[in-house]
Parts: structure tokens; sequence; C-alpha cells
């Protein structure tokens, strides 16, 4: 058992983009991301986003992260008391890294969006032979 | 440098959705909707239908198994531990935001419920407790009869 308590934090908006279709707010995912020495791995914490719902993106070096809650109250039902507020996921990546996009690797497990992002093999560097002319 | 009053940056659409969110902050409080703030780990939203409340909490990565689910009386406890797996040796951390640690909270219930009426489930990181209420408590229709 880890010896830490946690604690709640308030989810942290997601900047405005754009005008939205879908209505409610938008979170950012909390995220852990390591480097291994062959990929990238992202953890974000996505509650209430199932695997079809999540949207990755990948142009260039910016990734892209959306997740689609569902709803978070049945048919009927009235809201008592609010002590986290739900809504989409949304969060922008710059990876510094290229990444071989026909290997990314994600999956979805209670929540919890986990991707992993092969690096592309460097190309080695030569040696440049000077001819003596 | 020369002023002038057009800023190339300046996006108004950015604007408005800006402007847009501020006024949805400004009615949540006023209409008292306001998230309550208690500084205990998890937060839980509470809700109900006719027959049952429904008691709701972001989990996400918490398994069943590491949950322990309590009901006494009008008191629900909520105790578990988020565990994330640690990564192999070689790797080197760029952004680490997501927690793991044990938690043990009692919920208040607004409602009384029926204590052998109660499940737990959890789906995508989402823990819902469904009470029913008691049969006492539950509307009841009333027929309007005519004269």
């Amino acid at each position: 058992m880890t010896d830490k308590e946690l604690t709640p934090k308030v989810k942290a908006e997601a900047p405005a983009k754009g005008e939205r279709v879908r209505p409610g707010r938008v979170f950012l995912p909390a995220v852990d991301i390591y480097e291994t020495p062959e990929a990238l791995v992202l953890v974000a914490d996505m509650p209430g986003v199932s695997g079809e719902r999540v949207t990755l993106d990948l142009k260039d070096s910016l990734l892209i992260i959306q997740g689609e809650i569902a709803p978070p109250l049945g048919p009927g039902e009235t809201l008592l008391r609010q002590e986290y507020s739900t809504g989409d996921y949304y969060r922008e990546f710059q990876l510094g890294e290229l990444i071989d996009k026909s290997r990314i690797e994600a999956t979805m497990n209670d929540g919890v969006l986990t991707l992993v992002l092969p690096k592309v093999e460097r190309a080695k560097p030569r040696k440049i032979e000077v001819k003596a002319g | 440098m020369p002023l002038t009053w057009w800023d190339p940056e300046w996006d108004p659409f950015r604007e408005f959705e800006q402007l847009r969110r501020r006024m949805d902050r400004l009615l949540e409080e006023e209409l008292g909707l306001r998230p309550w703030w208690t500084g205990v780990y998890p937060p839980v939203n509470i809700s109900e239908d006719a027959d049952h409340v429904y008691v709701r909490a972001e989990l996400p990565g918490v398994k069943p198994e590491d949950l322990d689910i309590q009901i006494q009386d009008r008191s629900l406890i909520l105790r578990g531990e988020k565990k994330i797996p640690a990564a192999e040796k070689g790797v080197n951390y760029h952004r680490r935001e997501r927690e793991a640690g044990y938690f043990r909270r009692v919920v208040r219930l607004p409602r009384p419920v029926d204590p052998d009426k109660v499940e737990a489930r959890c789906q995508d990181g989402v823990l819902t407790i469904t009470l029913a209420k008691p049969e006492e408590l539950k509307p009841r229709k009333i027929a309007v009869k005519t004269a």
C-alpha cells in the first residue's frame, strides 16, 4: 500500500479553441509522459471516456488527444450535490521526437488512456571522407 | 515601435468564447451550482430519480478489487487505492501529473436509503453507487377523482 493520501484537485479547463459543436466544458486530462530508448509513452486520466470515444491526431509533431464522455447523469436524474465538474477532454503536445505513426499503440482501460509512440530510428551519423584533390 | 489598434494576435472569436465561459461561471456561482469543496478525495456528485439515489466519483485507473465501499445508516464510506504501475527502470519522465495513493472518505447521504439495496459499478473509471430509496419515500401518484 502506498503511504500517500490522495487529495482532490480542481480540473483544469482546456484553453478555448474556436467554437465547439458539442456543448459543455472541456478539461485538460492529467498526464504522465515518459521516454524509453525506443518510445515515448503517454498516460492520460480521462474518466468517463470509453475506447470508442477517444480521438488521436498526430500531424507533423503536434499530437492532439480528445475524449468525449458518456452522459454524466442517467435519464430522469436531477443533481443534488455537485463536487466535481464533468466534460470532455482535450490536450495538445508538441513532440520533440520523430514518431513512427504506423506503429502507434493506444489502449483505454478504466478511464486511463495509454499511448505508446515508437520513435523513428534516427539516421546514423555518417563519416564523410575528404578526398585529396 | 508604432502603436496600432489592430493586434495581429488578437482573435475576436477567442475573446467571445472566453466571455461566454466567464458568463457560464458567473451563472453557476449565482445559481448556487458551484461545485462543493470538501478537500477530501474523491469528490462525488450525488443525484436522484424517483426510486434511487446515485453517488458517482471519478476514479480513473482504480480497479474494483482496490475499492472498499460500506454503508452505515446514512453514511457511505468510500475507501480505496489508486495504483500507478511503476515504469521500467531505464525511463525518464517528461511529465508526471497523475498521482497514486489511498483515500478514505465518508459521504453523508442527502436522503435515507435501504442499506440492503445498494449496488456499485465501475465503468471507464467512473464509480456509480446506486442506492434504493425506502418504499415510504418513493413518490406516489395520487389519482384525482371527479366529484
